[in-house]
């Protein structure tokens, strides 16, 4: 498959699809014209999709700023009348909750669509926090996918709902379902080209206090109708008709629930829910009443479980709810089947005579580990590299390292260690102001560029007007790496790919009014390492810009220029073994050290470090 | 109705995404039913990458412990590393070109030598197919075309779901042109080795 064909497949052709992809093609079906994200693992993909076909398919992308940003684009649009589609992933969702609070509010007059991409079991992020939960914080209606053709149907749906009732749609996939492909059946494309008209009405759009009394007042009415609409809804489904149990279920932990009793035609009777917000208490009563048991399987935290009691209680019905609270099921990660299947075995018991099988890992051998790490000639390696020796030059003790959200995460590891300390995005410079205040030792914060735009602005600001003492490094590497390589405002071209202007790090941070900025080029170890002592020594806020591009991009479809090998002179003192740490190098059996030319990106950062002198281009 | 169930594994990098992809919708457009897992995002910095991938009758495309049919290993340590998934008379497809941990020096434990690798993927799997795909996919015209030998390799096991031209339609829908002929002579190479054992 092409990424194109999300844009040109005809109706009816099946599609082997992401669910981040199906996600893309639900909002071209429905007549999507303005889509906004920060890109976030495990949402990303939706955004380079949207940026590769959105000229194509005549609607607007962007990249924006952070989460926050991008949904008020879209909340404008929308209420400026056209159907809108903001992702992104579950921690995002926090950076953009005040708005999202609000356009709640409001509501919506163009259909609404906020994805969710949660994390359960943290592939990619620092929580699992599980985002159904801010569905009864901000009172918006929820919808829950199953799998990739559920996704794109969804969208479609969630489009009709948020017209109809005037309200946002929150959409919850996590990780199985983000990066679940899946046979998808498209539907006919909506390519109508709209514009928006903004019919003004602050009497809705402007929350001063007696407007905002209103519309809650508004939005609980809305949430009553809506009651209905989703215990009547077909998307709530019961699969089955045994008595003895009865499994509530959604998202992910549905598809291992079928798997689980399919194998075992166990006497259980399944209850999908996939409109979950406002919760289908009549659906659920129902269904409680017609089963012996209850068992409530989903991820992460026990939210429906304790929609469940709520109904029980409400309805003075006494009944054992099996789940996360009495331990059933454990309270933390994703599931799978075997999770499931021990679960459901644990409610059964064995009085039904139902053995199910169970895999066992017998883990005997004990086996190195392989985790990430920065790619060969990655400048975040060399700016580490400066940094340490830069410390250890001044003799400085006790450095604090606050870090940000990016690769350069990744130098937590042994040999750099740069990383004591992270919440969030941008809270490498917030922390650093409160390192200053609390301590007298030396701060360093390190954060990259497209996370400075995202949120480093604000704390840089504070940390100048408080007169705090630390050091900023922007790891300025001209991509959002981590996810992918997506452009960022420091770049001069857009999210789909037109030309844009560049806004100057370097200007912004003047601008907040530190007192020494130096920006340097990673690669050159001398200048870096000279610009790292004045900035350590400065009494205030220093800021040094790292500036080279990511290895990734820079090295994309282009020849090696040269070989770098060990010479004969090494004494195998090991600095560039142990200090620098770079995948290319490494102790060959012999006990002698190489470099493996595949893997080397020439970034000669080795050649620059080794005491020696032992470590050069290979002559031709 | 029984799945048959593939894991993949091997390093960042390799192109396992790529070649689940191509094997995916070759099944696809053979008129399966299939499903598939991808993990994306920090562990393709030279961490372990795993797909899996089920094609029949199944909602969820994770497999647990004991239920692969095939394990398709891009990397040895890899396969060893998720034995435990082979289920009852499954097969292991592994290349034995191995990628040293970047922290391998400091690691407790050693890289496994390839002979107990061998041996110990060898007693626990039905049949084990063990070839050098990082030789051949350089014989066949570029190191990347790895992913596509060890495609080969696996549409070469018996019992595999997806027949021969299914999947080499589907590495044209899916990749470079340009590359395309380097590709199939990888993919072939892979077939006709694992084919012969």
């Amino acid at each position: 498959m092409n990424i194109k064909d999300i844009l040109t497949a005809p109706e009816d052709e099946k599609l082997f699809l992401l669910g981040n992809e199906a996600a893309v093609r639900g909002a071209l079906e429905s007549g999507v014209s303005v889509a906004s994200t920060y890109p976030g693992t495990p949402s990303s993909e939706i955004g380079d999709i949207f940026s590769k076909i959105a000229k194509d398919a005549g609607i607007y992308f962007e990249f924006s700023t952070n989460e926050k940003v991008a949904l008020e684009l879209a909340a404008a649009a929308s209420a400026s009348g056209l159907r809108t589609f903001t992702f992104m992933k579950h921690v995002g969702v926090n950076v953009a909750s005040d708005s999202l609070m609000s356009v709640v509010y409001s509501g919506v007059n163009g259909g609404m669509i906020i994805l969710s991409a949660d994390d359960p079991s943290i592939f990619s992020s620092q929580n699992e926090q599980d985002n159904r939960h801010y569905a009864r914080l901000a009172n918006i209606p929820m919808l829950e996918p199953s799998n990739p053709q559920e996704v794109k149907d969804l969208i479609k749906f969630g489009y009709e709902v948020s017209e109809e009732y005037q309200i946002p749609i929150l959409m919850r996939t996590t990780t199985r379902i983000s990066h679940m492909r899946g046979i998808v059946e498209v539907n006919s494309l909506d390519k109508e080209e709209r514009m928006g008209f903004f019919h003004k009405d602050p009497k809705r759009f402007v929350p001063v206090p007696e407007v905002a009394l209103v519309n809650h007042r508004k939005l609980v009415e809305k949430i009553g109708k809506l009651q209905e609409k989703v215990d009547n809804s077909p998307l709530n489904k019961v699969f089955g008709d045994k008595t003895e149990l009865g499994v509530i279920t959604s998202g992910s932990a549905f598809n291992y629930v079928m798997d689980v009793v399919g194998e075992g035609d166990l006497p259980v009777k399944v209850l999908k829910l996939t409109f979950t917000y406002p919760f289908p208490e009549e659906t659920v009563l129902k269904f409680i009443q017609s089963v012996d048991k209850v068992l409530v399987v989903e991820e992460v935290d026990p939210v429906m479980e304790k929609d469940v009691l709520a109904v029980l209680g409400k309805n003075g019905i006494i009944k054992k709810v099996h789940g996360k609270l009495d331990g059933t099921l454990p309270l933390i990660y994703e599931f799978n089947p075997e999770i499931v299947r021990n679960g459901i075995n644990k409610v059964l018991g064995n009085g039904l005579g139902v053995e199910l099988k169970k895999g066992e890992e017998k883990e005997t051998i004990p086996l190195p580990k392989r985790p990430p790490t920065l790619c060969p000639g990655c400048p975040h390696r060399a700016i580490y590299y400066a940094v340490k020796k830069s410390i250890g030059d001044l003799n400085l003790k006790d450095v604090i390292f606050p870090t940000d959200i990016g690769c350069y995460t990744l130098g937590i590891e042994a040999p750099y260690e740069a990383g004591d300390y992270l919440l969030s995005m941008g809270s490498s410079i917030g922390t650093g102001c409160g390192f200053s205040k609390a301590t007298k030792q030396k701060v360093v914060s390190f954060i990259g560029d497209s996370t400075f735009f995202h949120a480093g602005i604000p704390p840089l600001i504070n940390a100048v007007h408080n007169k705090d003492n630390f050091t900023v490094v922007i790891l300025d590497n001209r991509t959002t790496a981590m996810t992918g390589g997506q452009p960022h405002p420091g770049l001069p071209r857009d999210g789909m790919g037109d030309p844009a202007p560049e806004i100057s790090i370097e200007e912004i941070v003047k601008a907040a009014g530190a007192g020494f900025i130096e920006t340097t080029n990673p690669l050159n170890l001398k200048k870096s390492e000279e610009v790292f002592r004045r900035a350590l020594q400065y009494p205030g806020v220093s800021v040094v810009i790292s500036k080279y591009p990511c290895m990734l991009i820079k090295i994309r479809g282009k020849k090696k220029k040269f070989i770098v090998e060990i010479k004969e002179n090494c004494d195998n003192c090991m600095v560039c073994l142990e200090d620098l740490s770079c995948p290319a190098i490494y102790l060959a059996e012999d006990g002698s050290i190489n470099i493996d030319a595949q893997l080397c990106n020439n970034c000669s950062m080795c050649i620059q470090a080794c005491p020696e002198k032992a470590i050069g281009v290979k002559k031709k | 109705m029984k799945t048959y169930n593939i894991y993949i594994c091997g390093v960042g990098g390799q192109g396992i995404i790529k070649t689940s992809i191509v094997m995916g919708e070759a099944a696809m457009k053979m008129g399966n039913p299939v499903v598939m897992s991808e993990i994306h995002g920090m562990a393709q910095r030279g961490g372990v990458v795993s797909t899996e991938l089920k094609i029949g009758h199944s909602r969820s495309p994770l497999i647990g412990y004991g239920e692969a049919d095939l394990i398709l290993a891009f990397e040895p340590l890899e396969a060893l590393r998720s034995i435990d998934k082979i289920g009852e008379g499954g097969c292991v497809v592994t290349n034995t070109a191995p990628i040293m941990p970047f922290n391998i020096n400091t690691s407790k434990n050693p890289y496994p030598r390839m002979d107990f690798i061998l041996k110990e993927l060898e007693s626990r799997s039905s049949k084990l197919y063990a070839l050098n795909a990082l030789d051949i996919a350089k014989e066949a015209g570029h190191i990347l075309s790895l992913n596509m030998v060890m495609l080969g390799g696996a549409a070469a096991v018996p019992d595999f779901p997806v027949d021969k031209t299914s999947i080499q339609e589907s590495m044209k829908d899916n990749l470079p042109a340009k590359s395309l002929e380097i590709n199939y002579k990888a993919f072939n190479r892979g077939f006709d080795i694992v084919n012969s054992k």
